[in-house]
């Protein structure tokens, strides 16, 4: 087991390094300035931009900068500054993360309770009206982009109704979170209803099952431990990957509820060029995404005894 | 194939009398057992989910290509004068006041019709790059293996893990001028990855199959193996995950436009980025975009969902 997840961090390396590279070539590559930015349409005097570039490192060949930076981030956690405020991105972060993190993981609890369970339902009536209606709602749901189904619940639940806050002021209050966390939730928990449905219909025929059931065991028993714990491992694999998947899709919805999280500091980054701080937040979403990874795949073992890791 | 719908005693009698009357009779052809795609037909024809999202996708085409035919109106033409957010005339139809008019006076059911264009080339486009790049990536990690596969999936894992929608915002700012092409390249350069992955799993599936041995074995060319023996057989899994994702990055781009990133000019996700200011005012500017975006989606997703069925019989 210790062998096996060395040997998995070892592989992360080169993923890791790649993953931060292309973003770093990607940000400095393409044309932009982000200390001309600072200065709007008046433009600075050349010395003061040449002063502020030698001091963020810009006027260094771009393999230095992704150096020095790697260097930094490794060995002293530092992710440079914000150029725009002058604050340590690791600051910024530090402000953002908690809030996006509240969010994911309230979408995160949604789409796993209530994608399980009407995959559960629609996979012991496969082929019956339930699961046809379940199917079309999941379709639907997939369909929906994200920011159209996002005014729409906050003309009805917000202006028509008032019922609840069309904008997040206090990220600690569940009450304001759950609109954004539904609308981030709904395409994921699509997909969740699906793969549960799928393998719960295929393992029903299996024949242990046909065991349990006729050795007289209750039907609770056989479906909540005999079936549930063989068909939860593509749901597990998929809720894995998508832990990062959510942080990330976070953009639109942290846009549209106005949440001060990732998701509008990256929106801002991207269109003020801040490398630096790009770079901090994608760096961070990779890690959570490869960590996720490797803790599902540890989990399998949980799930399935006959999957061992030498 | 014999003609199923007649009883055989009618069939041969019918025989019998064509004989008769002295014309010839078509050579009975042997009894074919139909390949994987030919089942897969025939499921499909009765799929009332194909049948239906078949129907809208040619719907679809039709107004992408022949907007003319829909509308008279000019989706550009704005009248701040006349129609400034006149409400829809629900009896109207086809009439550019039919669904009402925006903040600059423009008929929303021009732009409606002319956005479908933008949806539609994007999700094609993107869709057949991603299928090449992808495919030719995963054909070439799973047949060769080794040292090549390892790069190249350290090179898919690379560019999968970056999210999606963040790597297309960075690209696509540095582009002033976002033409069809630049976000068809920018959204397939981090799409392909998924169809490179797919593929490569059933490559490294079919290359241990007795024919791939057997045509190694008779001293057939590396291209010839892939394209004429391992190809056809992969193709199955590709052409699903190919359709489905035609609706996602048709969605997509509506993202991209709705963040300021996607294409100039006429596209839904512009009309429904610019209806979300005017929510409280009027909502027919953001509805009805968003009804054409979701139907499009729903229709590629439920054509793929139809695919899917029919090639995989597991999923039965």
């Amino acid at each position: 087991m210790g062998r096996y997840v060395a040997r998995r961090l070892l592989q992360m390396i080169p993923v890791f390094l790649g993953t931060t590279l292309l973003i770093f070539l990607m940000v400095y590559a393409l044309p932009g300035d982000p200390v001309r930015g600072l200065f709007g349409d008046k433009g600075g005097s050349p010395q003061v931009i040449a002063q502020l570039r030698h001091q963020y490192g810009l006027d260094q060949p771009i393999w230095m900068q992704y150096w020095h930076y790697m260097k930094n981030m490794i060995l002293h956690a530092d992710f440079g500054t914000q150029i725009a405020s002058g604050r340590p991105v690791t600051d910024v972060l530090g402000d953002a993360f908690p809030v996006t993190l509240r969010l994911a993981a309230l979408a995160f609890i949604i789409e796993m309770v209530f994608g399980i369970a009407l995959g559960i339902v629609a996979g012991l009536r496969a082929g019956r009206l339930t699961d046809n209606a379940i199917l079309l709602f999941t379709l639907l749901l997939i369909s929906v982009p994200v920011f159209v189904l996002g005014y729409i619940l906050k003309v009805i639940f917000a202006f028509d109704l008032n019922w609840l806050p069309p904008n997040v002021n206090d990220s600690t209050n569940v009450n304001e979170l759950l609109m954004p966390a539904i609308v981030l939730a709904t395409a994921s928990l699509a997909y969740v209803t699906r793969l549960t449905r799928t393998s719960i219909a295929e393992n029903l025929r299996a024949d242990y099952i046909r065991t349990a059931i006729a050795k007289g065991l209750p039907r609770r028993r056989v479906v909540g431990v005999h079936l549930m714990r063989n068909s939860l491992i593509p749901v597990v694999t998929y809720l894995g990957t998508d832990i990062g998947a959510l942080m990330g899709g976070a953009v639109v919805t942290e846009g549209l509820f106005n949440i001060q999280g990732i998701g509008g500091t990256i929106a801002q980054s991207i269109v003020r060029r801040e490398g630096t701080t790009l770079v901090g937040l994608v760096t961070i979403l990779v890690l959570v995404y490869l960590l996720a990874n490797l803790l599902v795949d540890l989990l399998y073992a949980v799930l399935d005894p006959r999957i061992r890791y030498a | 194939m014999p003609d199923v719908t007649k009883t055989v005693p009618e069939a041969a009698a019918e025989d019998a009398a064509v004989a008769a009357a002295g014309g010839t009779l078509p050579e009975p052809k042997p009894e074919k057992t139909r390949s994987l795609w030919g089942d897969a037909w025939q499921d499909l024809r009765r799929s009332w989910i194909f049948i239906v999202s078949a129907g809208l996708i040619l719907l679809l085409l039709t107004i992408t290509f022949f907007p003319g035919w829909f509308t008279g109106a000019d989706p550009t033409h704005g009248d701040l004068a006349k129609h400034f957010l006149q409400k829809p005339k629900m009896g109207k139809f086809f009439d550019p006041d039919w669904l009402g008019y925006d903040q600059q006076g423009r008929s929303v059911y021009a732009r409606v019709i002319y956005g479908a264009r933008a949806s539609i080339a994007v999700g094609f486009g993107t869709t057949m790059a991603v299928t090449l790049v992808g495919g030719l990536v995963g054909m070439i990690a799973g047949y060769f293996g080794g040292l090549v596969d390892s790069i190249l999936s350290r090179l898919t894992d690379v560019f999968f893990g970056i999210p999606f929608l963040l790597g297309t915002m960075v690209v696509l700012n540095s582009f002033q001028d976002r033409t069809t092409w630049v976000v068809i390249g920018a959204l397939s350069f981090f799409g392909w990855t998924q169809i490179a992955r797919v593929m490569r799993g059933a490559v490294i599936t079919t290359k241990q199959a007795d024919y791939v041995h057997a045509a190694q074995a008779l001293g057939a060319s590396t291209p010839r193996i892939l394209f004429r023996h391992i190809l056809p057989n992969t193709l199955a899994p590709v052409i699903v995950v190919a359709t489905i994702s035609l609706g996602v990055y048709i969605s997509a781009e509506a993202t991209l436009s709705y963040l300021g990133l996607g294409l100039n000019g006429v596209s839904w996700g512009n009309d429904i980025s610019d209806g979300g200011n005017q929510i409280r005012v009027a909502q027919w500017i953001m509805l009805y975009p968003s009804i054409m975006l979701i139907i499009t989606v729903l229709a590629f997703i439920m054509l793929g969902e139809a695919v899917r069925n029919a090639l995989d019989p597991k999923m039965r």
